[in-house]
Order: C-alpha cells, then sequence, then structure tokens
C-alpha cells in the first residue's frame, strides 16, 4: 500500500494539511507532488510537479488528492479536498489534528485556463498521428502556411498541437475515427485532420461536429463532391444547418445571413473547403476546373431562422425532428436577390419569385440546376398571412415554372442556346421533382428573398442535397 | 521553434519541394543574378559563356547589396522576364 499527495503551496487547503501530511510521511509510504513549489511543505520531501505531467498523467483536477495504490502500484481509492473521514479511511489511520472535519480543496494548476490542451499537447501527442511540420527559427508562422500552400488565399491559423488538441474538445469522436476519403486524391480522412484545418478555418471546438458532419454528408456519394469540385460551373458546397445547434454555437440566421461577420458562419463553410483542399487535394486550377468558382467558395454557411417561420423547417421536411441537429449541404452558386416590394399577396409573390427563378443558369435552362429560395421575413409574412404552407409556395411555383418547350427551343427569342427542336410541343419544369428547397433567413426589414443556384448537374446526373444529422 | 500538424494527406513530402525543373533549356531566358559579392562577374561571365554555347538566352542582374535578400521589385522583375534563374554567389 502507497499514497501519492498533490498539493500547491497557494492552495489553503493544502496549507491546512501539512501537519497531517508530516504524521503521514512518518508512517506511510507517502509521495507528495507540489505543483507550483517544490519547497513546500518546507522540510518534506516533494517531487517537483511544476510541469504538471504527474498531475496530468493522475488526472488531478483538485488540490489536495490523495490517492491509494496497492501492491501492484494501482490506484484503489483517491479523496479530493480535506475530509477527515475520507482521509482516515483511506489511509486506516486517526488523522485529528484539531482540523475542521472538512474543507474543499482549489483547482489544480492542471485547470488552469488554457493548460488541459496544453498537457495533451505534451503529454499525449501520441493520440495524433499527423506529421509534424517544424519551422525554421525564423520562419513566420502565418506565411509558412501560406508557403506550404494550405490557404484558401486568405491567413489561416496556424495549427500547433495544442489548438488542435483543443479543438478535438469540441467532440466525443475519436481523433482516429475515418470519415471518408475526399476527392479528388480520395485521401483518408480523419477526424484529427478535420480538427487540424478546422483550426486552421479559425473554428471554435464547438463547432467542429458542424464541420465533421459537412464533411460527411460532402463525402455522400449522391452529393457527387469530385463532381463539383471538377466542374466548370461556378459552384461549391455550401452549409445551412437547422437545429438547436444553430443557437448553441450562436449562428447567424437573420441579418446578413448569408455574409460576413459570424464566426461560426464563417469558419464552418471555410473549414470544409480546407478539407477539400489540403486533405482531398482539391485546387483552382488543378482538378478544381471552375471558369468563375463563386465568393462563397471560401465559405458558404448558414442557418435556417425557425423560431420565426410558420413553416418546417429544410430538416424536418428531410425526416429530421426540430430537436436534432442538421447540416445540408447543396452545390451551391452564388447568390441572386429578389426584390419585389408591392406585392401583398401570394400569387403575385409567386410570379416574380417565379420570373427570377425562371433565369437560373439561362432562361431556356430546365431540369439541370437545382435552387434554393431564402425567403426573407416579409415575404415569408405575405405566405403566412394568407395561410400558405411551404408545400402550397412550392406547387404553385413548379406550376408558373412549367415552362412551354416552344420558348425552349434553340433558336427561340433569336438566342442559338436552347434544348433540341423535338421538346417544341412538350411543356417542361424549370427544376427536377425535390431540386428546388426553400429556407427562411434573413433581417427584419426588408421584400427581398434570395435565390441560391445550383449546379447545372443536378440529382443522378449531378449532385443531390444531403442532409445528415450531427453527431456531437 | 513552432511545430504545426501537417492539415493534408501527406502524400508529399514534408520539406519544402524544388520548383519543377525545366524540362528543356534551348532557346529559355536564364537570369543571372549577382548578388553584389566581389568576383560574382567573373563567376557569372563564365556561366554565360557556358549557357549561351548551349543555345539559352541570358540576362544579368544584381542585387543592391550581399547583405540584403533581394528586393521584392527585383524578383519579380526576374520572374517576369526569365523561364529560371541562378543566383551566383561568389569571393
Amino acid at each position: 500500500m502507497s499514497y501519492r499527495l498533490y498539493v500547491k503551496e497557494g492552495c489553503e487547503t493544502c496549507q491546512l494539511v501539512v501537519p497531517v501530511l508530516a504524521h503521514l510521511l512518518k508512517h506511510a509510504d507517502v509521495t507528495v507532488f507540489s505543483q507550483d513549489n517544490p519547497a513546500f511543505p518546507a522540510g518534506m520531501p516533494v517531487e517537483d510537479d511544476r510541469e504538471l505531467e504527474h498531475s496530468w498523467r493522475d488526472g488531478i483536477e483538485t488540490v489536495p488528492t490523495l490517492i491509494c495504490l496497492d501492491e501492484a502500484g494501482t490506484e484503489t481509492g483517491r479523496t479530493v479536498g480535506w475530509d477527515r473521514s475520507e482521509w482516515e479511511s483511506l489511509t486506516g489511520d486517526g488523522l485529528d489534528f484539531g482540523l475542521p472535519a472538512f474543507r474543499p480543496g482549489c483547482g489544480s494548476r492542471t485547470q488552469d485556463p488554457g493548460m488541459p490542451e496544453r498537457l495533451a499537447a505534451r503529454y499525449d501527442r501520441e493520440r495524433l498521428h499527423s506529421r509534424s511540420v517544424e519551422l525554421a527559427d525564423m520562419e513566420d508562422d502565418l506565411e509558412a502556411c501560406f508557403d506550404r500552400g494550405w490557404t484558401d488565399g486568405l491567413p489561416v491559423v496556424p495549427p500547433t498541437a495544442e489548438r488542435v488538441m483543443r479543438m478535438l474538445t469540441g467532440t466525443r469522436r475519436d481523433p482516429a475515427e475515418v470519415i471518408g476519403a475526399v476527392p479528388p486524391d480520395l485521401a483518408v480522412c480523419t477526424v484529427e485532420k478535420i480538427a487540424i484545418n478546422a483550426v486552421m478555418a479559425g473554428c471554435r471546438p464547438e463547432y467542429l461536429p458542424v464541420v465533421i458532419a459537412a464533411v460527411e454528408a460532402a463525402l455522400q456519394d449522391e452529393f457527387c463532391m469530385h463532381g463539383l469540385l471538377a466542374t466548370t460551373y461556378y459552384s461549391g458546397p455550401m452549409i445551412i444547418v437547422n437545429g438547436p445547434i444553430r443557437k448553441h454555437i450562436g449562428m447567424n440566421s437573420k441579418g446578413n445571413a448569408l455574409g460576413q461577420g459570424n464566426r461560426a458562419n464563417a469558419t464552418i463553410g471555410r473549414a470544409l473547403q480546407l478539407v477539400i483542399r489540403n486533405v482531398g487535394g482539391g485546387k483552382p486550377q488543378g482538378v478544381d476546373r471552375s471558369v468563375f468558382g463563386n465568393p462563397g467558395k471560401y465559405t458558404y454557411c448558414f442557418a435556417e431562422d425557425e423560431e420565426g417561420s410558420c413553416w418546417e423547417s429544410l430538416a424536418e421536411e428531410k425526416g429530421f425532428d426540430a430537436g436534432t441537429s442538421t447540416v445540408t449541404l447543396f452545390a451551391a452558386d452564388g447568390m441572386q436577390g429578389i426584390v419585389d416590394q408591392k406585392s401583398r399577396e401570394p400569387e403575385s409573390l409567386c410570379r416574380s419569385f417565379a420570373a427570377g427563378l425562371r433565369v437560373v443558369g439561362h432562361p431556356k435552362m430546365v431540369l439541370a440546376s437545382d435552387a434554393i429560395l431564402v425567403i426573407s421575413p416579409e415575404h415569408e409574412r405575405v405566405f403566412r398571412l394568407a395561410g400558405w404552407s411551404k408545400q402550397d409556395v412550392k406547387d404553385r411555383l413548379m406550376a408558373l415554372l412549367t415552362i412551354p418547350g416552344s420558348e425552349l427551343v434553340a433558336g427561340a427569342g433569336g438566342m442559338a442556346e436552347g434544348l433540341p427542336e423535338k421538346f417544341k410541343d412538350r411543356d417542361l419544369p424549370k427544376f427536377r421533382e425535390g431540386g428546388f428547397n426553400i429556407v427562411r433567413a434573413g433581417g427584419s426589414a426588408g421584400m427581398f428573398s434570395a435565390i441560391i443556384a445550383g449546379w447545372g448537374a443536378s440529382g443522378s446526373s449531378g449532385s443531390t442535397p444531403v442532409t445528415r444529422a450531427i453527431e456531437l | 521553434m513552432t511545430t504545426l500538424l501537417d492539415p493534408t494527406s501527406e502524400r508529399s513530402p514534408g520539406s519544402r519541394e524544388l520548383l519543377p525543373r525545366l524540362p528543356d533549356t534551348t532557346g529559355k531566358v536564364i537570369g543571372l543574378l549577382d548578388i553584389s559579392k566581389p568576383r560574382g562577374n567573373v563567376f557569372l561571365d563564365r556561366i554565360e559563356d557556358l549557357l549561351v554555347q548551349r543555345g539559352m538566352q541570358t540576362r544579368r542582374y544584381s542585387k543592391p547589396t550581399f547583405t540584403r535578400i533581394a528586393p521584392t521589385e527585383l524578383k519579380q522583375q526576374i520572374a517576369g522576364e526569365c523561364d529560371a534563374v541562378i543566383e551566383a554567389l561568389a569571393d
């Protein structure tokens, strides 16, 4: 039987138990570890644990902590703070030195802000499997990330082991868990690699589950991430977040939801793009053959404003309950505004929306791109007051967007672009079945909505939106 | 010293890679950069002779001083005018 006792001089309870300790040292095999001053307690043999390795390995959260070990060195019990009866029970000794029966302990130095991840990086590095990249002494760490081709053109947060350890506290998942193979290189992607790229993107640890879910969704076959990356089209992956996690991590679903200024919105979308770039090897003018790209290829992520909506959310439409947090990935182009400040009737507003949606890709392009219509609160109000469901809006828009083939064939309207002549006498829908979705977001003032067009290859011939639950 | 964790799939070497070499030097423009140490010109004159004999064109540049890295403008000028550059250290 032996004991380990963890103390620090700055703890009043540790000071209080010094007489007990003096007694125990005479009668038992006790090793004392001091976290802040190896000369404390004075005159006693003390192990210097200012580097906190012993404290960290023993999982100390409070001082004093007394740990009891059997002959094989296996822990058989521990007590934190000063609780005389517990100390007596652990040591089998009478410890009445006129002290109070109970005093709570103090925080262990291992729990100081920033310390857990620092210690994990120092003493648990083997938990991470990524290669260490040592920078030269004179190298600027931000510039080093540019030099190695790791950035999207903006500075990234240098991914030190400490920062990655902190990021990994955001998930319960094992860093070694394989999430999938990231195109174009089909490189194996682990939770750890996602965490590294999330650090670089500027994420907080609590965003990590959203990023992991986004990567999982992007790697589903029906999302067609390889084709989306390699296409000459404008598109890139866009993330819509639903469910309670939106509020937990402070996402923006209101004013400027599609714009800058919110850390979660900005960095989650960026982290996904960095995973594609760094893990998958997908880079512009490499396998990424986009003619223009779009600004959303830096980052494209927002939350649906579920609370203010009279409609079910996008995730609920996809079969998830309101208590489940999800990501929906959509192969998205940039955003096109649709302004209507006069319509107060659903029919009129639907006609405005349809006119805007008609031009997605090209006014004659049908059954090619999907689209998402982001309806603002003031536009949604028009439908709410008239009692229109989301499905009513979709049905009306699909009817308005069923277009006579005579308008779509090559040459019609003086434009060579168009469908083969054989479609002349058919009516064709602008969007494929299930290829048009509606979400509600945006600021409270302004009768504007936003059309987010999709990749020109949708459904089985391209990308299908993928919704996936977020696993913490 | 800062140590970072590699964010990539680790399919390429950890150390920085050289730029691709010229597959064929015939007719290529080779910049000759004198870092302004003594006798750099002697060294570069001889290199220039050898390059011209092998069908290359040359352009001469010099740094204002060997004690400082080349000015950005000079590096950009060389990058804009040459296919490759040889930097001469001498004494």
